[in-house]
């Protein structure tokens, strides 16, 4: 039976709290939302936190069996240049892959869950990745930007060894029109809040829910949790009463710890509840976007398998303070900042080198010589060990799934940065090679050489004259 | 069976214009200024250089590229020109082709002339000028020079058990000597004295090196005139002869094998066993009298102790402590200021180091003049200590 054989999520590090963002913009009016939301740092997007989770998904898993990897969200990078496509190349999966990208609605995410479930179902596909993120820019002191949080989460469906069965769906439409931009647009419309509660997630929510369980021949209390989209976190305690569920089936929406996550809402909320699922417990998911997709899930004995994958738990406690709007408004570049006229110059993208060398920039994969076993990164045709210096015994070898150490490393100012000093520094490999790369969500004056760090897939720089978003991999202080 | 160039060249002329901001000043202007004292101080005619090397790293943001902008400047006649580009170690290869140009018995005389012009870009630190090609911002670091070699020093102080503090301090010293010097010199950039807790307590570029960490961002042009060695007496009583140039560049295993400890520069280390072997020195602690190296950063000078030779491995600390690299020291180093006070004009900083040793070997070198000196040594290091090319050139009476 079709089913998650794995899960993943990510929560970018930073949070802003809403106190700080109504200082700030107490003139425009009060903030809808009290808490804190999750803010991506500048070097992520809804692709770097789709690898995010879908890296922490795949971890112990083979993704050289992956043959289908789906995206979702409303907050695309490239609206020409397939994104799946990028998140594919990140994690090195095979050429022989089917991707798309499912974008336009926050019930996206869904939709894309649905339609690998039913490709494996189908048996078109084996193993299909779907990731869903939202990394959302609103104008400023509107709903959405007190609202909106940053994150991702990650499934991988398969036939066996599924952790959940996908066991049913009910999906309604509805040209309900709660959010809205345009071609060439940045930021979005929004209409009445009242009329989005009251017209859309108290109205469509309950109406989803009841034709899954009229369609299945269940109850409410049949599910451990049920889980639904909704941006108030008044409308989403009165939906649960709609629904007639106890306090304890209503799987936390992480409204004032997160913020809403689009695409992702639904799906990270799927990931918490597995982390605390038992065998036998009965999900339902209700996502919302233009009208609703309803599906129920069946957790299986395998759950006790992964139970070590507690990616929005580790991520809800990993958690540093932003402490500045101003500082949100210039990680996405909703705000014109000095960063010195050397930071004018601009990179050179050449869409030629990424196309060729893919495997090595977006994928880390270098090289390791069959003669003497020493790994290499970037690739290299002659193998950089003295005492071997074999020609052309080179293999593939995947370094971004490696953990290593720090060799040495720096904290620049002089280098240009929207959030100096930046650090980074070479990073020795447990397993062998050496690489020089930048570091991410890490604090300057913490960084000690020996300490232990582990990979990210993150933006590099943005080179806005050619429309090149350049990526690649950053070395991340290992969060126990 | 190679024997190296000992003896067979002399340096009969040398050009070093002021070294510092030079908003006044063109890239030509430079050029020319450092060509006009070399001229005189050869007493040559134009019309009697054969050949010339030209060196500039960065062509792309001051004169542009090729050989020409030499030939045009200065209106040489025709005659073979090359332009050399390695890294800061440019305006040393200038000065090896010329000599090499000599040694071969291809010229009697040739010119090598170095010149950058940094302050055209609007910014400090050195420019980034596209100079590490299309795919370097793709898959490396966000690197800068202050922050490639702080990684040096991070490690150093790792590897040899330094707390911060202290090994701030041993930096310290290093730059605070080095201002002392370059305050004596009419050329240098930078011409005031700084103490060791200025430095110490200076704004961090790139942890742990702060401003007085690092050297000048400088323009300026400096020049030299050779000719065969069985020919100097017709020029001039007091030659300064060339007893080795060697360059040494990384292999590749620094970066990408593990076993490079990250607190040295492997290419020092070998272009100085190769440079004193053709000079035929033995003890370059005691044969080496003075010495101009690529203080780019204070941890460099302070590695490339180390790596010539001059300190044990991980007690340079001792020497610095001790004095021995100041102006009254044993073994006095950067005597006009170095690259910490006159700046980093890539293409001419192997050719102004040169010209004090030059200077000082005549007895010329005013109140910076140490007493007979007899062998002087100058060191560039370019690129970064994970990956980078090295010049060593001796020279002597």
């Amino acid at each position: 039976m079709v089913g998650i054989k794995s899960y993943g999520a990510h929560i970018p590090r930073f949070r802003l709290d809403r106190n700080i963002m109504q200082m700030a913009l107490l003139f425009l009016g009060f903030a809808p939302l009290r808490g804190e939301k999750a803010v991506a740092n500048w070097d992520e997007d809804s692709i770097t936190m789709a690898v995010a989770a879908a890296k922490d998904c795949l971890r112990g898993e083979d993704s050289g069996k992956v043959d289908g990897c789906y995206f979702a969200t409303t907050s695309q990078t490239y609206s020409l240049r397939q994104n799946a496509g990028i998140i594919a190349a990140a994690l090195d999966l095979n050429t022989n892959c089917r991707t798309a990208d499912f974008t336009d609605s926050t019930k996206s995410g869904t939709a894309a869950l649905l339609a690998a479930a039913d490709a494996v179902s189908s048996g078109s596909l084996n193993n299909c990745l779907i990731s869903a993120a939202d990394c959302r820019v609103s104008k400023v002191g509107s709903n959405g930007d007190y609202t909106y949080g940053d994150g991702g989460a990650a499934f991988l469906l398969g036939k066996d060894d599924v952790v959940a069965t996908i066991d049913g769906s009910y999906c309604t439409t509805h040209d309900f029109v709660d959010r809205r931009r345009l071609e060439g647009e940045r930021l979005e419309h929004m209409w009445e809040e009242r009329f989005i509660r009251d017209a859309g997630y108290m109205k469509f929510i309950p109406e989803a829910a009841a034709g899954l369980v009229k369609k299945y021949n269940l109850t409410a209390k049949d599910f451990s949790k049920v889980i639904y989209a909704c941006a108030f976190t008044g409308a989403h305690a009165a939906l649960g009463k709609t629904l007639g569920l106890a306090p304890e089936q209503v799987q936390e929406p992480m409204l004032t710890t997160v913020g809403d996550t689009g695409v992702a809402q639904t799906l990270m909320m799927l990931v918490a509840a597995l982390e605390d699922a038992k065998p036998g417990d009965k999900i339902m998911v209700i996502s919302f976007g233009q009208g609703c997709d309803a599906m129920y899930l069946t957790v299986t004995d395998k759950i006790a398998m992964i139970k070590d994958k507690k990616a929005i738990k580790r991520n809800l406690a990993n958690k540093v303070a932003l402490g500045s709007y101003e500082k949100y408004l210039a990680f996405r570049k909703l705000m014109p900042c000095e960063i010195g006229i050397r930071g004018e110059e601009t990179i050179f993208t050449s869409f030629s080198i990424i196309s060729r060398e893919s495997r090595e920039i977006y994928g880390m994969v270098g090289t390791k010589c069959k003669k003497c076993g020493t790994p290499s990164w970037p690739v290299q045709r002659i193998c950089p060990n003295p005492d071997c210096g074999a020609v052309d015994q080179m293999e593939a070898y995947k370094f971004s799934d490696k953990l290593g150490d720090i060799f040495t490393y720096t904290s620049d100012f002089l280098a240009p940065s929207i959030d100096p000093p930046a650090s980074y520094g070479f990073i020795d490999f447990k397993g062998g090679g050496r690489a020089g790369l930048d570091f991410t969500d890490c604090d300057p004056n913490t960084i000690k050489v020996g300490m232990p760090v582990e990979l990210a897939f993150r933006i590099k720089a943005a080179d806005e004259k050619r429309a090149a978003i350049n990526y690649g991999w950053k070395a991340m202080p290992i969060v126990a | 069976m190679a024997e190296g160039i000992k003896d067979k060249v002399a340096i009969i002329g040398m050009g070093c214009t002021k070294f510092g901001e030079r908003f006044d000043a063109s890239p030509q202007d430079l050029m020319v200024e450092a060509f006009v004292e070399c001229l005189a101080d050869s007493g040559l005619e134009k019309k009697d250089i054969q050949a010339a090397w030209w060196g500039v790293h960065m062509p792309d943001i001051s004169v542009g590229r090729g050989a020409t902008i030499l030939g045009t400047t200065l209106k040489l006649p025709f005659i073979p020109i090359t332009r050399v580009e390695n890294f800061c170690a440019t305006g040393s290869e200038a000065l090896r082709g010329a000599v090499y140009g000599v040694a071969s018995g291809a010229y009697d005389i040739c010119l090598a002339l170095g010149m950058e012009k940094l302050k055209d870009t609007g910014y400090g630190g050195l420019p980034l000028a596209g100079g590490m090609g299309y795919k370097m911002p793709l898959n490396s670091f966000n690197l800068t020079a202050p922050g490639g070699f702080a990684m040096m020093a991070t490690k150093y102080f790792s590897k040899y058990n330094l707390n911060p503090q202290d090994g701030k301090m041993m930096l310290a010293k290093i730059s605070a000597k080095s201002h002392r010097n370059g305050a004596l010199n009419p050329k240098a950039h930078l011409r005031k004295e700084v103490t060791v807790e200025q430095v110490m307590n200076a704004p961090v570029i790139a942890w742990p090196l702060g401003l007085f960490d690092c050297c000048g961002v400088s323009d300026g042009s400096a020049a030299a005139i050779v000719c065969g060695a069985d020919m100097v007496k017709k020029f001039r009583p007091d030659p300064v002869f060339v007893k080795s140039i060697q360059i040494s560049v990384s292999s590749g295993e620094e970066m990408l094998y593990t076993k490079w400890d990250g607190a040295h520069v492997e290419p020092s280390y070998r272009a100085g066993i190769m440079a004193y072997k053709e000079a035929g020195i033995k003890n370059p602690r005691e044969e080496v009298s003075m010495a101009e190296v690529h203080d780019c950063f204070s941890i460099t000078e302070a590695v490339t102790m180390e790596d010539l030779q001059f300190s044990a491995r991980g007690k340079v600390k001792d020497d610095i402590d001790a004095g021995r690299f100041n102006y009254d020291g044993a073994q006095p180093i950067q005597i006009d200021g170095g690259l910490k006070c006159f700046g980093h004009p890539i293409g001419a900083s192997g050719l102004r180091m040169m010209y004090e040793m030059y200077k000082q070997l005549q007895g010329k070198a005013d109140k910076r003049q140490l007493k007979d000196p007899k062998v002087g040594l100058t060191h560039n290091m370019g690129g970064f200590p994970s990956m980078c090319v090295v010049s060593v050139c001796i020279v002597g009476k």
